[in-house]
This record gives structure tokens, sequence and C-alpha cells, in this order.
């Protein structure tokens, strides 16, 4: 299911301000904590790259630190919600991710447990750091896991209404809090729904179907592509597992082809999902824009903007899938 | 004496002794679930063709002091919160797990006979969203006692008397996760935990000296926080005695090394490493099923 939902009125995606999506995720948590007495933190170390100090001063005992242990960090969080706690773990996504890859398929998606893994800092967000803390591989890797939903929300709004979504919803969860700041999207009363997507700009040309640290450039694509008579779909896809298989096989019929875009590995990602829709249901032609490689050093922004994911490198491909079409 | 014959075709349930028995009646009590615990194991495996006899026979006596006389957890309390939690981290042991869940009511021993087979619940290593009384998905080693950790942390923020209990092998605790665990074990004072190694000495393929020694694990494990006892894991009256005695230190978690033998107390396959996971043929069923026939329950403590 597809729903249009207006965005607010702005000349350009690209002045509006911009956020760090953490700052969401710690008022939210906070919040759900105040409300909720099972809601627990659990971090590896990772309190001031949560940003949970306040946190930590509101609510002492209900931050568990196991130190630099993502290991048991993850088993410590199956074993609280075996407590009947609701453990939301905030750490660093690469480390989390592939530091405790059995941990989150043995002990919370096979064991089900309820316990929400909060990718912090994901993509290439660390820059400069290099490819040991880039988190391109947690979409990836978790996709491949059972009985696991993933979400890549793409603003403040989006992170805040997932992380409610998953307080009071029963099971695993990934949730991905971007650091690299980012435009709002959507407006205040944006409900998220795990599997449905957003199409934040209507259009019959060509789609593009995005989500995170990359939508609103995909919107700004868009922009520029309208002013060159280009009609763009662009599609909000939050949660890249359960995808929203309808919106993706309408965007297959209805326009002349797909580009994903995501800040994460071109193996497996929102693309591979996309493409493995299109492939069984409705063929169509499809560029898939990510992270092909270990990058080198650079920003996050930079290197979004190498990968072809600038506004204008997100436009070129779409402007090339309409120019190739046959149809 | 054959596989099928009628006297294992069933199995007692044999459940607990009100907490007023005496020692001595607990003890006789466990010594016998234990016995037959391992005549319906032998039969599993033998049925299956395949499972882990060794490490099931060495962590069977743990089991069944823990279920008869120590863990506060019922066939009808299984999702009551405040039960005592029991881990198995050494998941490969499913077989053991799942004839002491018989043996106290939590499965019908009919569904023994389903043991790996296609379909059945009952798969090689233990599935608690499928099968009561299990606490976690366990078999990758060194998940256990994390798990442990966390819960015994959620009893504590709960102000609750709930014990945690986890067996790990001692194989695993080659597995670093075991000892992140017990640094957050000791910095939490989750004195509600006990940590129950079972001390065969033999891995997969050699014994735990010839491949990446463990001792002085005693040493290793007060360096970490943890008030340490040694016991006989096979002598009921000391697991009882120290099972439900823990913790022996406030604030300190507790940290069991139960000394067992692989294949216990069968003479063909004890401190054998080739049965770790050889499945017994007719002949050695039988022999087996004799010598467990032979135990008296009043000699095992």
């Amino acid at each position: 299911m597809t729903t249009t939902d207006t965005p607010p009125a702005s000349d350009s995606i690209a002045d509006r301000p911009r956020f760090d999506c953490r700052d969401a995720y710690v008022r939210t948590l906070a919040d759900l904590a105040q409300a909720d007495h099972r809601i627990v933190g659990v971090v590896n170390d990772s309190v001031g790259s949560s940003k949970l100090d306040a946190f930590k001063k509101a609510f002492p005992d209900r931050l568990i630190n196991v130190g630099i242990a993502e290991q048991d960090m993850v088993g410590v969080a199956a074993g609280l919600a075996n407590g009947g706690r609701i453990p939301f773990v905030s750490a660093a996504s690469c480390f989390l991710t592939g530091r405790a890859l059995e941990q989150i398929k043995a002990d919370v998606a096979y064991s089900d447990r309820n316990v929400k893994l909060c990718g912090m800092s994901p993509g290439m967000a660390y820059g400069e750091l290099g490819p040991t803390h880039h988190s391109i591989e947690d979409i990836a890797w978790l996709r491949a896991i059972d009985n696991m939903i993933i979400v890549v929300p793409a603003s403040p709004i989006e992170t805040a209404a997932a992380m409610r979504w998953a307080a009071v919803t029963h099971g695993p969860a990934f949730i991905r809090v971007s650091r690299m700041a980012v435009p709002e999207i959507y407006d205040a009363d944006y409900e998220f729904v795990p599997g449905r997507a957003h199409t934040v700009r209507a259009g019959e040309d060509v789609t593009i179907i995005s989500n995170g640290t990359v939508l609103w450039r995909a919107i700004a694509a868009s922009e520029q592509l309208a002013t060159e008579g280009i009609s763009v779909r662009v599609v909000s896809m939050p949660t890249v597992k359960p995808l929203d298989v309808d919106a993706v096989i309408a965007a297959a019929r209805e326009t002349k082809g797909i580009v994903t875009a995501e800040e994460a590995t071109t193996a497996g990602g929102l693309g591979g999902a996309v493409a493995e829709t299109v492939v069984q249901h409705h063929p169509t032609r499809m560029t898939i824009l990510g992270v092909p490689e270990f990058a080198p050093t650079g920003s996050a922004g930079f290197l979004l903007d190498r990968y072809g994911m600038s506004a204008e490198g997100i436009a070129e491909a779409a402007r090339a899938l309409v120019a190739g079409s046959t149809r | 004496m054959t596989a099928l014959s009628p006297e294992h075709a069933t199995m007692p349930v044999l459940g607990r002794l009100s907490p007023y028995a005496t020692r001595d009646e607990q003890v006789a009590h466990i010594a016998e679930v234990a016995r037959q615990i391992r005549i319906q194991d032998l039969l599993l495996v033998h049925h299956a063709g395949a499972g882990h006899i060794g490490g099931d026979f060495s962590a069977v006596d743990v089991l069944a002091t823990l279920y008869g006389a120590v863990l506060n957890v019922t066939p009808e309390a299984v999702d009551d919160p405040e039960r005592d939690r029991f881990i198995l981290s050494k998941g490969h042991v499913a077989g053991a797990l799942y004839t002491t869940l018989v043996a106290f009511g939590f499965l019908e021993v009919a569904e023994l006979a389903t043991f790996l087979k296609p379909l059945s619940r009952l798969n090689g290593h233990p599935n608690r969203t499928k099968v009561p009384g299990v606490e976690a998905n366990t078999g990758p080693l060194g998940h256990g006692l994390p798990i442990a950790v966390g819960h015994a942390i959620s009893a504590k923020l709960d102000v609750s008397r709930r014990r945690t209990y986890v067996l790990t092998g001692d194989g695993e605790l080659q597995e670093g996760s075991n000892w992140e665990a017990m640094m957050a074990a000791s910095q939490y004072e989750l004195d509600s935990l006990t940590v129950i190694v079972d001390r065969n000495r033999l891995q997969q393929g050699a014994t735990t000296r010839e491949t990446n020694d463990l001792d002085p694990l005693d040493q290793k494990a007060a360096a970490f926080g943890f008030a340490v006892v040694e016991v006989n894991g096979h002598d009921h009256g000391e697991l009882l005695d120290v099972l439900s005695s823990a913790p022996f230190r406030p604030g300190k978690p507790t940290f069991v090394i139960a000394h067992t033998h692989k294949g216990h107390p069968i003479s063909f396959m004890a401190d054998n490493v080739a049965w770790h996971h050889k499945v017994p043929n007719e002949e050695q069923l039988a022999q087996a099923l004799d010598e467990l026939s032979l135990a008296a329950p009043s000699t095992s403590s």
C-alpha cells in the first residue's frame, strides 16, 4: 500500500535546516522510558556516542553499560527481554551488527526476543575514520536473517515514529539512527507502519526509491529534473524488510525505470530488495546506487557524492533510465 | 533387552518431591530421576541415529538436580515472570534437556520418539518458541552466559528473588563472549546468578588441555569476581547442597565447577572422546541399559 503525503511547504529541500537524528532518538527514548518502566537502554560504553548522558542521569539504573563487549551486549539484551524488559540496544551500527551478528541471529531473531537494535551512526557517518567504522553492510547482513524488521528512517520525525512503533510492538527490530544531519521530510503527524512506503513526490516518468540519509538528496534530484520536464516519483522506503512490494511493483509498472539510492552496500541492501521484487513480478530497468567498495578517506557527504548520490548524481541516473527506455 | 522393550517405551513423570522431604529422600529421588533420564536418552539417541550422548551424560546429574529440587519452575509456571531461569548454554545436549523436561512433566514422553525427525519441534538444538521450558535458542557456543547475565540484571531491576542458572560446557569457555559476560556479572554484583561448568575435560576432538587449556579455571573465575565452588558433578548430594545454597558471597555471582565425565556412568563411554556424538548400536545399547538397570539410586550419593 502506498500513501501520498504532502511535504511541508519549502522552496528546495536542500535549503531546509538539518538535524542529527540521534537527538530525536534520545528525546524519544526518554519519553518512552518515562511512560513504560520496562524500557531500558543497553550500551557498549557508547553513552556519549549515542548521546545518552541525559538518559543516564534521568534513569541511572536503566542504562545497562556492559563495557566494550558487543556479543555480551546483545546477549544481555536478550536476557533482559527474557525478564520482561524492553531493551533498546544503542551502539555504533558497525560494531553492533558486525561483532554481534550471531547473537542477533540466535539470541534475538531466532529466539524471538523483544529486543530493539538501534544502529547509531550507520552508513559512512564516521567518514574519515574509514571502512572499519563504516556500517554499509548492516542492512545486507540483517536482511538475510528471518524475523527481523529493518528500518532506515530518513528524518527525526521518522526516527521517533519508528521507535514509538517498536516500543509497543513485540519482536526484534533493527533501526538505523543517522548521525549525518538531514532535513525534516515529514509532518508531525507522520505514522510509521512497517512495510509501508510513502510517495513523497508523485511522478510518471521514472521512480527513485530511497531511505535514510539519501532520501532528501533523491527529493532534491526530483526538483532538478522537474525543471527539465522529467516527472519523477520519489518513494520513501523506510522499511527495507518487510519491503512494500506493492509500491515497488506499481513503480515498475507505471514508470519507465527505478533508481534506488542508499547509504549502504550495493550488494543486498534496499537496491537488492527492490531488484528481487522487480525481477520476479514486473521486470524493468534499474540502477542501484550505493557504496560498492571499501570507501577511501572522506566525509560521509563527500563519499555519497563520489558514489553518485549527490542530487545531481541521482538525477543523472534517473535521466539515463528515461533516455534509455524503449517504452 | 532391546530398544523397544516395553519397560522403556514409557517413562514415569517423576516430578519433584515436597520441599519438606528430607535431604536423603531428595537425593535418592534425584538419583532415580537421573537414571531414568539416562535410559530415555539412550533410547532417544539410538532411535534418532544421532545425538550427543557423551555430553548428555556428563550433564544429566546437574539437570536432574536443578529441575528436581533447585529451580522454582514447573510445567504450570513456564510463563510465570517470577520463575527461576535455567539456560542451557551447551545447546548440543538438547537430548538430555528434552528427556529431563519429560521427567518433570513439561513434555510428553511419546514425543521423544520424534527427536530429529522431519518437522519435529525437538530439533538438535532447543527452540524456546516451540518447546515449553526452553529459555533460549542455544547451539552456537558462548551464548548462554550473556543471556543469563541479562536476565539476572532484569531480576535485580525488578527487586525480584528469582534466580538464574546457566550450564556451560568447559570447551565452550574458549569462546570470549563468556568472559565478557563474567566481567559484567561481577560489575553488576549479580549474586542471583549461578554459572555451572560441566567440566568433563573433553571437547569434540580432544581434551581441553590438548586444545586450549582452561586451567587454572578456578583461579580465572575467582579473578573475574566469582565465588568459586568445585563439586563432583555426578554426586547428587553435593550438587543439591551447592546449587541450593548459592550465593556463597553477598554481591558475588557463583561459579560452580562440576567435575564430570563424558558418557558417565557407562563403562565403555566414560571419558572416551569418541562418544562425543557416537550412536550406540543394538549391542552397545543393550549393554548400556543393563549397566543402568544395575545402578541402584541409593549408591549415587
